[in-house]
């Protein structure tokens, strides 16, 4: 008998590594992503998308397209029923290009086929005529006043300003640089898929999608499709990964809207070409950074300006904004600040979520700086760091006090405690040499260096949003259903809500209840969230009906209900020798409750960036070890050190799996991934040009876990997605300039531009 | 879409699929997943670089995606579907769960059928023949990490069994 399928001896409760119920449908190829799903008649759906950045339509020609036997149905912009535009801050991306096009790959038009190769060459015969336009692609250019308004809501997305304390202090060391940060995209594995079935009459709209965010999707969706909500209803397909990208809506209206056409199942699904341009990237920024400090290296002031280019529309570029404005200082004490941000549209793909969301460009920046000060107060990286490192109670240049448990310091001696690699062999197999096995590198032109980052993270939804979440537990004959909205990724919430309902109720059998939208929302599965706020309202619900269950229990064996408590899997007196099994104490009960689980209330930031906009924090300190051939300009990463600071460790194999997940995307961004852009035209999208870290360029992980539980945090544990990918890149990057004393002011950083 | 008129079949773990009504510009990937119900091996990159479409065919692993279906009549197709026999999972699936190997799962049933094949040819890899022979699989979700450790446990457990 396999060791994932015999029964546990030990109860996979709260902190113990509990395998994935997936786990066996996802190894044997049984698990349904949204890509594996059929409808008895369906059609496949397609989209027509702009081969121009910015280009009027003069007329779109469907009738050769629709002499093509096979196809069903054409769609453009005159089928959307109801709200032209969708978007999750600012509606202002059109379902499809009505009139203009301003990037390319926007939707022009959507098919509905028999058959997927029916739907490329309907596609193929679509006569689309353009008046070509001259894009704005510089994000500099395209905020300036006097540039042409790219769209109604004008060029500039938000503008916002940090200024606090003494806006005129010199420090006694004072450096600064430019930095930039290129477009990473998400690359999940599981493209764009879903299934949409009409209701009879087509009065509304079942569909089955891989997201994010089942209820902010539904939203768009109805009001778009000018349906009641409660028509458009959701059901979870499986994800393949998510990243941020499925935090907006791609396919889901067009597959909606086809399926109600039709009056047929449409299936739609991305290729991967489709899925660059069908999704929101990773934000280029441009930042600008001075700091201020006194001769010890006690950072006294900083200075930035941060520019965003969020492409076409909108998207979350606002929030990403504000998240990288107010990160910029670091995790490190600042009083005074001038920081100047700015989200601009352009003419280049849409941005918008994505890992780390506007954190991870300016801790790039931030960290640079911090070793460029370090060197000119002659500290290690180390000791600037530890010199100037956040703890809780200190005030952020917003005027916010951090609230939360701060081991800033902690982070960076734990991961400075951790050995380092070995140096590299000499009959060191080719694979393990930086160049790989064409035996390019020559040993002598290998140098080796170390390089550090240590970044501050916010968790959950800012500036006076409430991303509340839902869940519903019943319990009956010592079995508890779970029921909520809480989309799983990958990042497995699958198996830690089983494990709050075991903790907290002492029963052994959970049953997660189909995950859609027949029930409140949870939020979306990002922002390092759906541990502390589903993992919350999952606790909530549990506990609810442990109180029912004492009651019951008091009841029929007339003991005070406060005198109860759950041992393992029994219902205990506490004060005596009763002892009834919650199997036993539950059979023949049905108890039910529902709890919301709500964050603190946050506030928008005043015109001078001034304000208590996130809810928490979370820290983690990286080391990184190259090899790099300084001749040839390749770099292989040899080990990354990290100590994170999680609140608790919930399930050690699972957050183990997050943090080596995040390293492996913070790598690629700082070495490999960039989205090339010529004229706001994509020149790699596929996987043999976008280059993702593979088995062969993973470096050894070292990871420790700092465990001081947040006090604010249902269950102690803070959000551990994100941290990992965000200070991982500046420390690579230090590790490439400590090897070859270059400036290397961008990421990812090309050979070229360590080799030329 | 005008199908083909030739019927055709295939061998798809040691069963034989009749394939009607095909076009024959299909990739095996295609017939496997939406003709003959074996929706276990993944499609995402169409262009053999992500490996989520591995197959065995005549005993090398092949990117699914890069095959023309028609091109595979008479050879012998081994999915992720045909591993397991009686339900019972192999020492490689069984690693993957308890290992912390599977996260998201899209790149899971490729990166199985790639280790199962390295593993029949070679019992004893080293750290680095494992790197190599799964460095044409992507995982955008664990960065590797546990799937290294899922394969040096399925070693040592196919060891110890067989």
């Amino acid at each position: 008998m396999s060791n994932a399928t015999k029964t546990s001896t030990r109860r996979d409760i709260l902190g113990v590594s509990a395998l994935r119920p997936d786990g066996v449908a996802k190894v044997s190829g049984a698990f349904e992503f949204s890509s594996d799903l059929h409808a008895e008649h369906m059609l496949w759906g397609a989209t027509l998308r702009s081969p121009h950045p910015y280009a009027r339509i003069v007329s779109i020609d469907l009738s050769a397209a629709y002499k093509i036997s096979g196809v069903e149905a054409i769609i453009t912009a005159e089928d959307v029923p109801g709200k032209k535009t969708y978007g999750l801050i600012a509606s202002d991306q059109p379902v499809f290009a009505d009139q203009i096009v301003r990037y390319v790959g926007e939707p022009i038009a959507a098919v509905a086929a028999d058959h997927p190769e029916t739907c490329r060459r309907a596609l193929a015969a679509i006569k689309v005529e353009y008046e070509i336009l001259t894009p704005i692609t510089d994000a500099e250019i395209a905020m300036r006043p006097e540039t042409t308004k790219i769209h109604p809501d004008g060029n500039l997305i938000r503008h916002q300003r940090i200024i606090t304390g003494d806006q005129s202090l010199q420090g006694e060391v004072i450096v600064e640089g430019t930095y930039e940060i290129g477009m990473q995209d998400q690359a999940f594995l599981g493209l764009e898929a879903a299934l949409a079935i009409p209701d009879s009459g087509g009065t509304g709209v079942e569909m089955f999608v891989a997201t994010q965010w089942l209820h902010e999707d539904q939203k768009q969706i109805s009001a778009c499709l000018d349906l009641p909500v409660d028509k458009v209803r959701l059901t979870l397909g499986g994800v393949g990964g998510a990243f941020g990208a499925r935090e907006d809506i791609s396919l889901q209206v067009h597959c909606a809207l086809l399926a109600l056409h039709t009056n047929r199942p449409i299936k739609m699904q991305y290729s991967r070409e489709e899925s660059f341009y069908g999704h929101v990237h990773r934000h280029p920024a441009r930042i600008w950074m001075r700091h201020h400090a006194t001769r010890a290296g006690v950072i006294q002031r900083i200075e930035s300006r941060m520019v965003f280019d969020g492409g076409a529309y909108a998207s979350t570029s606002s929030a990403v904004l504000i998240n990288g404005i107010t990160h910029i200082q670091g995790p490190y004490k600042c009083e005074n600040a001038t920081v100047d941000g700015f989200a601009v549209r352009t003419n280049n793909p849409p941005c918008g979520a994505m890992r780390g969301f506007g954190v991870v460009q300016a801790c790039y920046a931030h960290e640079s700086q911090m070793d460029k000060l370090a060197d000119a107060c002659g500290l290690s990286p180390v000791e600037i760091r530890l010199r100037n490192a956040m703890v809780t109670g200190d005030k952020l240049i917003t005027g916010q006090v951090v609230e939360s448990v701060a081991p800033v310091a902690r982070c960076i001696t734990e991961t400075d405690s951790i050995p380092m690699p070995a140096p590299l062999a000499k009959n060191a197999d080719p694979l393990e040499i930086v160049g790989g096995s064409g035996l390019t590198s020559l040993p002598h032109n290998i140098v080796r260096g170390v390089g550090w980052g240590v970044s501050i993270k916010n968790l959950m939804y800012s500036e006076t949003f409430d991303d509340f979440a839902t869940a519903r537990c019943q319990l009956q004959n010592g079995v508890v259903n779970l029921k909520y909205a809480t989309v799983e990724v990958g990042q497995g919430f699958v198996v830690l809500a089983p494990q709050i309902a075991r903790s907290v109720l002492g029963v052994d059998q959970v049953i997660i209840d189909p995950v859609d939208t027949h029930i409140g929302s949870a939020g979306s599965t990002s922002a390092s969230r759906q541990t502390w706020m589903s993992g919350g309202a999952v606790d909530g619900a549990c506990r609810l009906v442990r109180q029912r269950l004492f009651e019951h229990v008091g009841k029929t064996h007339k003991i005070d209900p406060l005198r109860l408590m759950i041992e393992d899997t029994d219902v205990v007196d506490m004060l005596g020798d009763f002892r009834i099994s919650v199997i036993e104490a539950s059979t023949g009960v049905f108890i039910e409750e529902t709890f919301e689980h709500h964050h603190r209330p946050t506030q928008e930031l005043d015109e001078n960036g001034q304000g208590d906009c996130h809810v928490a924090f979370a820290f983690v300190a990286h080391r990184a070890v190259v090899d790099v051939d300084v001749e040839l300009g390749l770099v292989k990463v040899i080990q990354i050190a990290t100590a994170q600071d999680v609140g608790r460790v919930l399930n050690p194999i699972a957050a183990l799996g997050q943090i080596e997940g995040g390293i492996a995307q913070g790598l690629g961004l700082a070495v490999m991934e960039e989205i090339v852009l010529e004229n706001g035209k994509m020149r790699n999208p596929s996987f043999t040009d976008y280059l993702l870290p593979t088995a062969l360029d993973a470096p050894q992980v070292v990871a420790i876990m700092i465990e001081e539980p947040e006090p604010q945090a249902p269950l102690g544990a803070k959000g551990i997605g994100e941290p990992p990918c965000i200070s991982v890149t500046p420390a690579i990057a230090a590790a490439i300039r400590n090897a070859t004393g270059k400036d290397l002011p961008r990421v990812p950083i090309r050979p070229q531009d360590i080799c030329l | 879409m005008t199908p083909n008129t030739e019927i055709y079949n295939l061998k798809v773990n040691g069963k034989n699929h009749e394939v009607r009504d095909a076009w024959v510009g299909e990739s095996l990937l295609y017939v496997l997943r939406e003709r003959l119900g074996l929706a276990g091996s993944k499609g995402a990159c169409e262009q053999g670089e992500c490996g989520s479409c591995t197959v065995i065919v005549d005993g090398q692993a092949v990117c699914s995606c890069l095959v023309m279906a028609a091109t595979a009549i008479d050879a012998d197709i081994k999915t992720i579907e045909g591993l397991s026999t009686d339900g019972e999972l192999t020492e490689v699936q069984d690693a993957f769960i308890t290992e912390g190997g599977v996260q998201c799962g899209f790149c899971t049933p490729g990166l199985v059928v790639a280790i199962e094949h390295l593993l029949d040819i070679n019992q004893n890899p080293t750290e680095i023949e494992i790197k190599e022979a799964i460095s044409g699989n992507i995982c955008r979700c664990t960065g590797y990490g546990r799937i290294f450790e899922a394969v040096q446990t399925a070693v040592s457990t196919r060891k110890a069994t067989r």
